[in-house]
């Protein structure tokens, strides 16, 4: 692993002079370690965030809930009150990595991690735009099997490999973030970066910024989803397909309110926008849910290896809907 | 350059002093440094568990962990589970006695994953046994023994706590 620095900042105002210098910020280090050991990441210098004061706390109030950027994966998904308000939050958690990653890594780091497919992480393949502008895209042409339908671009198809990011797309959560101009809110719909012309651009940060936590508000859907996990293997691996899903209902037995959020098939935690739009106000019949989920892979772009997924997606999103709606009733 | 720096760390309960670089791993600095080989090396990118140690009581990975991140905190190795007379921990004794390993080069790692498996309170069936061992790989497919010693080791810890 290449050489570097370490600091341990007691403040945000010290770790933003460290960022300013050219350091890197470091979390639990699960996703930062791996990527230097391979030498894809080169940090000079690592602030390490994991002692900062005030970002380790979680709140959940009438209205919202509230998450320090440096709560370990393990410590949000097994908080009472957050099983209880947000139970897709914790769900999508427990389906991340393993017990030891989850003690280890940060919710911020976490929702930080690089999209990264295995050629991405092989520096043996020249061509990754991603990893380096402008050399191509080994995976294009190549084996896809877990690459991206939605949100591809000519430049890059890696999917997006988070769980938690589905379900924060879902609950409509807001990310706060300090730089040395001060704090900022930023809608989590704004915050991930489909990769266009610049896959290395992944997040809507600027270089300062520090990402402190984040913020769910208390909505009957939200408090009501649940996230579900295709693998190809039982446990311990990415998804093949996952969606957090969210459903209130009219008294007259109507969609009020839905939230439907797909993992493993897109560039970016994906809102499946058409999906919602097609069963709000409808009664949801099994005839309207089967039409409403096959609207979800409608501007798919397959790549040779992953055509499954055209099926596998709005099969899941029917199954989650249907028994959604049979645990209501 | 960044030049190795002063550093005590607390491992089986005793502080010991070392000088380590920055970026040098808990895993490297427990195995070059200290001559704590029981902690393995298996994939060293956070993959297999085989460098599965516990700092303050919870289980991480080793490989993935600076050991200057780690100053100060409590950190238990295989080495340290047994008794100061050599007896052996509940969970060593159950992999023993249902045979959990072949070539053994895992066992460290699932060993210490298992201890705090069962202190979670997530050795409550086979099911969730398998669920929450699944950051710990064994290449010799020894699964099925290391499942049945994770709940022979539970129920003897239970045992253990009845009044
Ligand atoms: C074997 C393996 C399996 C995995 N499986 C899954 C899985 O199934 N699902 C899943 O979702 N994830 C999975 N992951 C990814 C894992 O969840 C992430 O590596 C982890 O959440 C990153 O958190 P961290 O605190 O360790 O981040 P770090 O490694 O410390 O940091 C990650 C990135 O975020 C930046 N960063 C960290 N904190 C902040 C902050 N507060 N503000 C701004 N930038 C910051 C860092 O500079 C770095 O670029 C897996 C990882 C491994 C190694
Ligand atoms: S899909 Fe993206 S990350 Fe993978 S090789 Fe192509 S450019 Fe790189
Ligand atoms: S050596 Fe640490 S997980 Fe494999
Ligand atoms: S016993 Fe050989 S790897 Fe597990």
């Amino acid at each position: 692993m290449m050489d570097f620095s370490y600091m341990r900042p007691a403040s945000l105002e010290a770790a933003g002079a460290g960022l300013a210098s050219g350091g890197t910020l470091l979390g639990g280090g699960t996703g930062l370690l791996d990527l230097a050991r391979l030498g894809i990441a080169q940090p000079q210098a690592v602030i390490d965030l994991t002692r900062l004061p005030g970002l380790d706390r979680i709140e959940v109030t009438g209205t919202e809930a509230r998450i320090g950027a440096l709560i370990k994966m393990s410590r949000l998904a097994a908080h009472p009150a957050m099983r209880a308000a947000l139970p897709a939050v914790g769900q999508s958690l427990l389906a991340s990595a393993s017990p030891q990653i989850r003690n280890m890594a940060t919710i911020g780091g976490n929702l930080l991690q690089r999209t990264r497919c295995a050629y991405f992480r092989d520096a043996s393949f020249g061509s990754c735009n991603r990893r380096n502008p402008g050399s191509g895209c080994a995976a294009i042409g190549g084996v896809t099997r877990g690459h991206a339908l939605l949100g591809t671009s000519a430049h890059c198809i890696a999917t997006h490999p988070g769980d938690l990011a589905v379900a924060l797309v879902a609950l409509d959560a807001v990310v706060e973030t300090w730089s040395p101009d001060g704090p900022r809110a930023l809608s989590i719909h704004d915050f991930f970066l489909a990769p266009g012309a610049t896959p290395e651009k992944e997040f809507a940060l600027a270089s300062g910024d520090i990402v402190t936590g984040l913020r769910i508000p208390l909505a009957p859907a939200a408090q009501r989803a649940r996230y579900v996990k295709l693998r190809d293997r039982a446990s311990y691996e990415f998804a093949a397909a996952s969606i957090a899903a969210g459903l209130s209902l009219t008294d007259d037995g109507r969609v009020a309110d839905i939230r439907i959020a797909l993992g493993g098939v897109a560039t970016i935690p994906w809102r499946a926008r058409a999906v919602e739009a097609a069963l709000r106000g409808q009664r949801p019949t099994p005839a309207a849910i089967a039409a409403a989920a096959a609207l979800a892979m409608r501007e798919a772009e397959p790549q040779h290896d992953n055509r499954h997924k055209l099926a596998l997606v709005p099969a899941l999103i029917e199954r989650t809907l249907t028994e959604m709606i049979g645990d209501a009733a | 350059m960044s030049p190795p720096r002063p550093l005590t760390l607390i491992i089986n309960g005793e502080p010991r002093a070392l000088l380590v670089e920055p970026r040098t791993t808990l895993l490297d600095a427990l195995r070059e440094n200290l001559d704590l080989t029981g902690t393995k090396k298996g994939c060293d990118h956070g993959q297999c568990g085989a460098c599965t140690v516990h700092v303050d009581g919870e289980r991480v990975l080793a490989c993935l962990t600076l050991a200057h991140q780690v100053e100060g905190a409590r950190i238990a190795t295989i080495e340290g589970l047994a008794g100061p007379d050599g007896t052996l921990h509940a969970v060593q004794k159950a992999f023993l006695a249902e045979d959990a390993f072949q070539c053994g080069y895992c066992t460290p790692g699932q060993i210490m994953s298992a201890v705090a498996c069962i202190r979670e309170g997530h050795a409550g069936s086979p099911e969730e046994i398998r669920e929450f061992m699944a950051g710990n790989l064994c290449r010799c497919g020894a699964y099925p023994h290391i499942v049945a010693a994770v709940q022979r080791a539970a129920q003897a810890l239970e045992q253990e706590a009845l009044p």
